[in-house]
């Protein structure tokens, strides 16, 4: 009991110490607030602005877009096939999906993008990012509707409601709470993940303008500064680290809170 | 409100192997109160659910025979299953809020058979709620969850809930069994008033609540229509041996 607490409790902390230490004299304001200015990775003037916003659009419009395929798909795979072999096959695949490295959805989306002639761009990030997360959102919306109790589907039912009104008024309102932190969850795999953005998003020293130009992310952020061999920079990868952490950490304050004020009206 | 006896021919409930109900028909009588009794797994809740075709929703259940609500048959083809069931209310065993306020409970069957929001819903609402006399104590606090409910109210909740879609038939599956003595009271007299109004199918395993409740009864035995009648005379001289024996104690 104590021994598996302090493995978990030991190693978050451990992460969140090397981290803090090594980045924290780093970040600054202008870290937050500027782009990369002229000389920036040989240790000058500037800041991953850029990196910050690129990485918000891209996991924000991944997770949008995902969400708008996720929730579909998890209700169809609970409220309409039943109990069907097409449904536990769709549920075997998306397990397979979910255990396939990000690299190599990185690469597929590449093949791709070189197939069709696309340069790496924001636009190209979303949709490389969504075929990540899709697995890991629809799976976890799956689970939580799951265990949707049949008797208010039932009870839907006896009132004369179609299918339809019983999955979008009464299953997901029971599941909300559960299809937030599916949500975030998903989000913070995406915003953290460098392998899938590397070919298809680009790198860019500018702030992102459409969503057909190449856009910077924080994970290639780090990338790119820890591999410089200027202590000051490498020092700055880690300042990076930091604040990809508060992301993904209000991210997941923002579950926690809202799955409470969210469960007001789910019935136990 | 429209004339709603039932009318059951030949009604047959398999799942899989097991053969669920057997050959049942019966005419049940309009507003009246018809008791279902029978020991447990004898095919009651099956019985009701057959009727307003919850019991399509069961895997591997192959239904044949006919129930007819005012001459319509209920397994037509051409029927609608949503029709059907707003036309029956089903009052559960144990009670099942919908993850709402305990107005959006009960304006949700109107709302999902096109009622819009506004004074008129409102009235519904109270309506039904004064109806299973559970306004008064829910009148301020309208906008709650319903599950913040004790379990008696949300029994009357759900009596509310399913008189607001304006049903001819009230399909009552063990409703009490869930509640404290006297919340169980408070359902029968309930019922009893609504019966002016409503046809009611009771189902409880409970003789002493049959006997309280019933004007006609239904006993069920294995998945057979062993015997029925008024309750006076059902309840007196049973025909069937395998009744008496329920009736006297001796299995169930």
């Amino acid at each position: 009991m104590w021994l598996s607490t302090l493995i978990v409790v030991g190693s978050l902390l451990a992460v969140f110490a090397v981290i803090i230490l090594k980045g924290a004299p780093s970040l600054t304001l202008s870290m937050i607030t500027q782009t990369p200015k002229g000389g920036y990775y040989l240790g000058k003037e500037g800041g991953i602005l850029n990196a910050i916003i690129g990485s918000l659009y891209l996991a924000g419009g991944a997770t949008a877009l995902t969400f708008v395929l996720s929730l579909p798909i998890a209700l169809y795979l609970n409220e309409y096939s039943g109990k069907s072999r097409f449904a536990s096959f769709t549920r075997f695949s998306l397990d397979v999906l979910w255990g396939i490295p990000s690299i190599v959805y990185g690469a597929f989306a590449f093949t791709v993008m070189l197939f069709v002639g696309a340069r790496a761009s924001l636009l190209w990030g979303i949709i490389t990012v969504t075929l990540f997360m899709l697995p890991i959102m629809t799976r976890a919306m799956d689970e939580v509707i799951r265990v949707v109790p049949s008797k208010l589907r039932e009870a839907s039912y006896a009132l004369g409601s179609t299918r339809l009104e019983t999955a979008l008024k009464v299953v997901t309102r029971q599941a909300l709470p559960g299809t937030v932190t599916a949500v975030l969850l998903a989000f913070g795999r995406g915003i953290g993940d460098a392998a899938s953005v590397l070919f298809t998003a680009g790198y860019t020293d500018s702030m992102p303008r459409s969503i057909f130009d190449p856009v910077a992310t924080l994970p290639l952020a780090i990338f790119f500064q820890i591999g410089t061999p200027i202590p000051e920079v490498q020092q700055r990868a880690y300042a990076s680290g930091i604040i990809l952490l508060i992301i993904v950490l209000l991210a997941s304050l923002v579950s926690r809170f809202s799955t409470k004020k969210l469960m007001k009206y789910v019935v136990k | 409100m429209a004339q709603a006896g039932i009318t059951i021919r030949k009604l047959n409930v398999l799942f899989g192997g097991h053969h669920a109900l057997k050959d049942v028909s019966i005419d049940i009588p309009e507003k009246r109160i018809t008791v279902v009794i029978g020991p447990s797994g004898c095919g009651k809740t099956t019985f009701l659910k057959s009727l307003n075709r919850l019991i399509d929703l069961t895997e591997g259940a192959e239904i044949s025979g006919q129930v007819m609500i005012d001459g319509l048959d209920v397994y037509d083809e051409r029927v609608d299953v949503t029709d059907i069931r707003k036309r029956m209310g089903l009052i559960a065993q144990t009670p099942s809020p919908l993850p709402m306020s305990i107005y959006d409970n009960v304006a949700y069957g109107p709302r999902i058979h096109g009622a819009k929001d506004g004074s008129s819903l409102d009235q519904t609402v109270e309506n039904c709620l004064q109806i299973v006399a559970l306004w008064d104590e829910v009148k301020g606090r309208l906008s709650e969850p319903a599950s913040k409910l004790s379990v008696g109210q949300q029994q009357r909740l759900c009596m509310a809930r399913a008189i607001a879609v304006k049903p001819e038939i009230l399909l009552c599956d063990e409703p009490t069994s869930a509640l404290d003595p006297m919340s169980a009271r408070n359902v029968e007299l309930l019922l009893k008033m609504l019966k002016k109004d409503y046809t009611i199918i009771f189902v409880t395993h409970i003789l002493s609540q049959a006997r309280r409740l019933a004007d006609y009864v239904i006993f069920l035995y294995l998945g057979e229509l062993v015997e029925h009648g008024p309750a006076e005379k059902f309840f007196a001289e049973p025909t069937d041996t395998r009744t008496r024996a329920y009736i006297d104690g001796v299995f169930g």
